[in-house]
This record gives structure tokens, C-alpha cells and sequence, in this order.
């Protein structure tokens, strides 16, 4: 797989490591209600599809972005390839 | 038929004209007391012990494509009881007990050969983790040996002791453990669930359950709808999607696990043996293949096949410890789809949902698993209380803070 790294251009998919689903980003807040089991379902759980699934590639051997990669998980095919501050903070966090 | 050596001596006098069918094709009935999702090695295997050991046989197992086509033909059919956590232990020590009388029990040639595996140690801190583990071995009776270098040698003399950043200093030896023919498992427990009238639907796949107040009364497939008391999901790598059409998430990310087999080579290598400063393992087929793999690719996937990268992680770990194998030519390589745990451990377990069981999260070593998983499913569905063997594989594990997991990695499926 080729990774289309937004600032590097095209890099092997060898130089990252995956974390998973990029939920990941939605960390749950830890003051409010329920949020004992908000945190079980976002540490434990996952939608895991079959096709389109947005995930957190770490560039490891490069510049150490983390970013989100959209991919075919059907086809291996990739989408898209944002940075992980874009997406965070299309989201409404502050970084 | 009973398969013996005196019908192999009589059909050879008959020009073999009486084996008949393994098992038969029937039609869907309309409703049965059990209906069981996938007809890989652990649905199979709870068929046959629901039917021969628990005495129920108005059993169906669904399977969407042809048995053996998903994990259970595609696995390196290695088979050990050599975990260190209580947890699982037992379950794996009963499933090599199993193992061992399987042949026997299902009256089918599944090829057990117990020829040793061999788990190599690099550092005076790895031996004494193995020591550890060989001792929770032993306490289960799965039996273990801790060789040292020399008593290594002996046994298996052309592994590069001298490797300059990761020398040899020794093995764990479990000489219960070995290979087993993998499509022989699935139709030996086809054929015995079969013999006993367990209905095996081909070309069946679930495609919805019929929930209805909290209790799962039945399956849609593409034969038709099917009406059960109880239905179990044995998915494996396909356990998400199929548990989705039921509104359930698991803790389980799907991973291609990459397998490889050289040309047919003169015997060389004896038993199973395990790097354990990287990702490679090896064995011998008996048509002479060296069946080898390593880790898994990483990401999320069902597609059944893998990426470069791992392929040369998978090269590169070989010639570390057998350099002599570099010389062998590649022949076939192949992915399989896993359901990757938040823990790397399974589940035997009901859902919240009255009538639906899960078997599932068997990542890549499910396939030493089948017998004890089949026999504790099965435990599972006759008597509504999980085998003490399994009762740690629960789906609510997470929540009340006890995983069962033997790397210590944390909630990182492509950890374990
Ligand atoms: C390359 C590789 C090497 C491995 N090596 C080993 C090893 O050496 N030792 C070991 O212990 N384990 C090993 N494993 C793991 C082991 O193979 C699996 O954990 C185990 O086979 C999974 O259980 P199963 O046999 O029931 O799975 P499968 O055979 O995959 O059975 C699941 C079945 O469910 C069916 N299904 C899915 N969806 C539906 C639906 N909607 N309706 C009906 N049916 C459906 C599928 O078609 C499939 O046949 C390996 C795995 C791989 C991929």
C-alpha cells in the first residue's frame, strides 16, 4: 500500500505504524456522567467494517505525523489522507 | 460407513465402488432446536460434540461458502498448550487432550502428529519467562522441557547459534505439541455431526436475525428463513459483520494473517520451531513443504490477502535463525482473514440478546483451539453454563476490568 502523505508525497506503507479506527481521536470526558462505560466502548469496541473505514496511521520512519487514512478495508485501496490535527480539529478540538 | 482396514482390504477387492458420500447435502427444514453460523472448524466442531456428546441432534450449521473455505483451511495447523495465564491454560491443556483421542472419536484420519514444538530463547531474560511459563505448563500437566543450548543442538543442529545480535541460547519444548491435516479436521467433525444428523447447509449465508423483544427467535439466509431455540455465530474472521446484523460492536478488529509453503523438500525440519526475537515460525508438511509464517500484517482488512512488507519481515526472520533455508523456493503464499481481540484472547459466551451465543476472537491461533472450543460451545448450548475450562472467555471481560491477556500489550488488537 502507498500512503499519499499530505506534506511528503507518496511513502510505502512499511514506514507506519496503524493504531486503529480513528474514533480514537473522540476521547470521551472523563468528568461526565457514564463515563466509566463511555470509556469501556471507546477503548473496547469497534464498528470494524467491511469497506470504507477511517483510520490513525502513525509515519514512524518519516516525519512523525499522525494521520487519518481512508481506506477500502474490502480492497486495500486508500481514499484519502488527511492530517490528524486537520481531522481533530474539523471535529472541534483545539489541536 | 465405518471407515477400518478391513473396508479398505473389501473395497479394494470391489474396485471401491462402496465408499458412498462423506456426508450428505440436505435441504433447509424450516426450524431446528440449534442453528450454528459458519461452518468453519469451531462450528463443525460444536456440531459434532452437541450431537455425540450431548445428545442433541436437530442441529443445522449455516455456511455461506464450502466447508474449509474460510481460517480453518487456510491456518499453518500448528496445535500447543503452552499459554501461561489461568485463564487460558486449561481450555488449551483440554484442547491437546482432545487432540489426542480426536482420530478415534470421530472415525476419520485427521493426520495428529505430536512432533514436538520447539519456542527458541535468546537472552538469559527470555529463558527465565520461559521457565515461568514451561512451569504453568506443567502445572496443567500439558507437560514442558527447558533445553539448553547443547541439548538444543542435538536435536535440531542447523539453527545459527552463533547469530551475532540474536544468538541462540536454547528452547522451550513442548513435546505434545505439533501439526495436524487442517481440512481433515473439518470433515472429520462434518462427517461425525453428519452421522448423527446435524443438517450441513452449503452455500447458506445469514444474512439478519429475527430479534424480537430481546430474544433472537431465528436467521434470514439466502435459502430462506430458518426458526431456532438457540443460534450461535462461530464467524471467526467475520464474527464484526456478522455480529452487526445483530446491532452488536465487539472488541474485535479484523486482521490478514500471510502464510507461505516452500517446494517439496527431503525431511529436514523435525518438529515446530518458533523465533522468539522476531516473527517466523516453521514446520515440514508430510508432502515436504516447509509451511512457515510470521505476524500479522496490521491494519484492518478482509481481504484475504496480505501486503509486501510483512512478506519480507516474515524472509528476513527466517534467515536470521535457519540461514540453510534461503536456498528454498517459494511455491504458494496465501492470507486469512482473523478476528484480532482487545486482549488477544476468545470468546465463548451468550449475548444480551436471549437465544444468541458468540464463539469468537480466536485471532491466529484459533486452530489449536477447535476441539475445546467445539466441546465448550457445545457445553455452553446444552446446559446454559459455560465449561470452567472457558468460563473466563466472557464478552463483558473489559467492563469488569479482567482480560485475559497473555502479551500484556493492552487494548491494541495488532499487539497481540
Ligand atoms: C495464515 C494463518 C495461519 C494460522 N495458523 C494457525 C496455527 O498454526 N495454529 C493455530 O492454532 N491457529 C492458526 N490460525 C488461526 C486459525 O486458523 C483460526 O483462528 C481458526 O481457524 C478460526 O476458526 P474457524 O476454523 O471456525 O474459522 P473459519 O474456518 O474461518 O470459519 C468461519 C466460517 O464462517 C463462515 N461465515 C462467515 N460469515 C458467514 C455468514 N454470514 N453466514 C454463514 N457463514 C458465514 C465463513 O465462510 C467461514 O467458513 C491461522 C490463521 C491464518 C489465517
Amino acid at each position: 500500500m502507498i500512503i499519499d502523505h499530505p506534506l511528503l508525497g507518496p511513502r510505502d506503507a512499511a514506514e507506519f505504524v496503524v493504531k486503529g479506527d480513528a474514533s480514537l481521536i473522540d476521547r470521551p470526558d472523563g468528568l461526565a456522567e457514564g463515563a466509566g462505560d463511555a470509556f469501556h466502548d471507546y477503548l473496547h469496541l469497534r464498528d470494524n467494517p467491511a469497506g470504507v473505514h477511517r483510520e490513525l496511521w502513525y509515519h514512524e520512519h518519516g516525519d512523525r505525523s499522525w494521520l487519518v487514512v481512508t481506506r477500502n478495508t474490502l480492497t486495500h485501496e486508500v481514499l484519502k489522507v488527511e492530517l490528524a490535527r486537520d481531522a481533530a480539529r474539523a471535529r472541534g478540538r483545539s489541536r | 460407513m465405518h471407515y477400518s482396514a478391513l473396508k479398505i482390504f473389501l473395497e479394494g477387492l470391489t474396485g471401491n465402488r462402496g465408499w458412498g458420500r462423506v456426508w450428505r447435502e440436505p435441504e433447509p427444514k424450516p426450524a431446528y432446536d440449534i442453528v450454528i453460523v459458519g461452518g468453519g472448524g469451531h462450528g463443525l466442531s460444536t456440531a459434532f460434540y452437541l450431537s455425540n456428546e450431548f445428545g442433541l441432534t436437530n442441529v443445522a450449521v449455516l455456511e455461506k461458502g464450502w466447508l474449509g473455505s474460510g481460517n480453518i483451511g487456510r491456518n499453518t495447523t500448528i496445535i500447543r498448550s503452552n499459554y501461561l495465564l489461568e485463564g487460558n491454560q486449561p481450555f488449551y491443556e483440554l484442547s491437546m487432550k482432545l487432540w489426542e483421542g480426536l482420530e478415534q472419536s470421530f472415525n476419520y484420519n485427521a493426520m495428529v502428529s505430536q512432533r514436538g514444538i520447539l519456542n527458541l530463547y535468546h537472552s538469559d531474560g527470555q529463558r527465565d519467562a520461559f521457565a515461568r511459563r514451561g512451569n504453568a505448563m506443567r502445572m496443567t500437566g500439558a507437560g514442558a522441557e527447558l533445553l539448553d543450548r547443547a541439548q538444543l543442538e542435538k536435536m535440531v543442529p542447523f539453527l545459527d547459534y552463533e547469530n551475532a545480535r540474536f544468538p541462540i541460547k536454547g528452547a522451550l519444548y513442548q513435546p505434545r505439541g505439533g501439526t495436524v491435516r487442517h481440512d481433515a479436521v473439518a470433515w472429520g467433525y462434518a462427517r461425525g455431526a453428519d452421522r448423527k444428523g446435524v443438517d450441513i447447509l452449503q452455500n447458506c449465508e445469514v444474512t439478519g436475525f429475527d430479534i424480537a423483544d430481546g430474544t433472537c427467535t431465528g436467521v434470514q439466509t439466502s435459502r430462506g428463513a430458518i426458526r431456532a431455540k438457540k443460534i450461535v455465530v462461530c464467524a471467526a474472521g467475520s464474527s464484526s459483520r456478522v455480529m452487526s446484523l445483530a446491532g452488536m460492536r465487539l472488541p474485535i478488529e479484523s486482521h490478514v494473517l500471510q502464510a507461505f509453503v516452500s517446494e517439496g523438500l527431503k525431511p529436514v525440519i523435525p518438529g515446530v520451531i518458533t523465533f522468539g526475537a522476531g516473527h517466523f515460525y516453521i514446520s515440514q508438511s508430510d508432502k515436504g513443504g516447509l509451511v512457515f509464517g510470521g505476524d500479522i500484517d496490521g491494519y484492518n482488512t478482509y481481504a484475504q490477502r496480505g501486503n509486501l512488507p510483512v512478506v519480507e519481515d516474515v524472509c528476513e526472520g527466517g534467515m536470521a535463525v535457519m540461514p540453510m533455508i534461503g536456498r528454498a523456493r517459494l511455491l504458494r503464499m496465501w492470507g486469512g482473514v482473523m478476528d484480532m481481540s482487545m486482549d488477544g484472547s476468545p470468546f465463548i459466551d451468550r449475548t444480551h440478546i436471549g437465544g444468541l451465543y458468540f464463539n469468537g476472537g480466536w485471532c491466529y491461533g484459533g486452530f489449536k483451539a477447535t476441539p475445546a472450543s467445539g466441546y465448550c460451545t457445545a457445553h455452553l448450548l446444552a446446559k446454559d453454563e459455560p465449561h470452567p475450562v472457558a468460563a473466563a472467555y466472557r464478552l463483558d471481560r473489559f467492563r469488569r476490568g479482567v482480560p485475559i491477556d497473555e502479551k500484556g500489550a493492552g487494548a491494541q488488537p495488532n499487539l497481540h
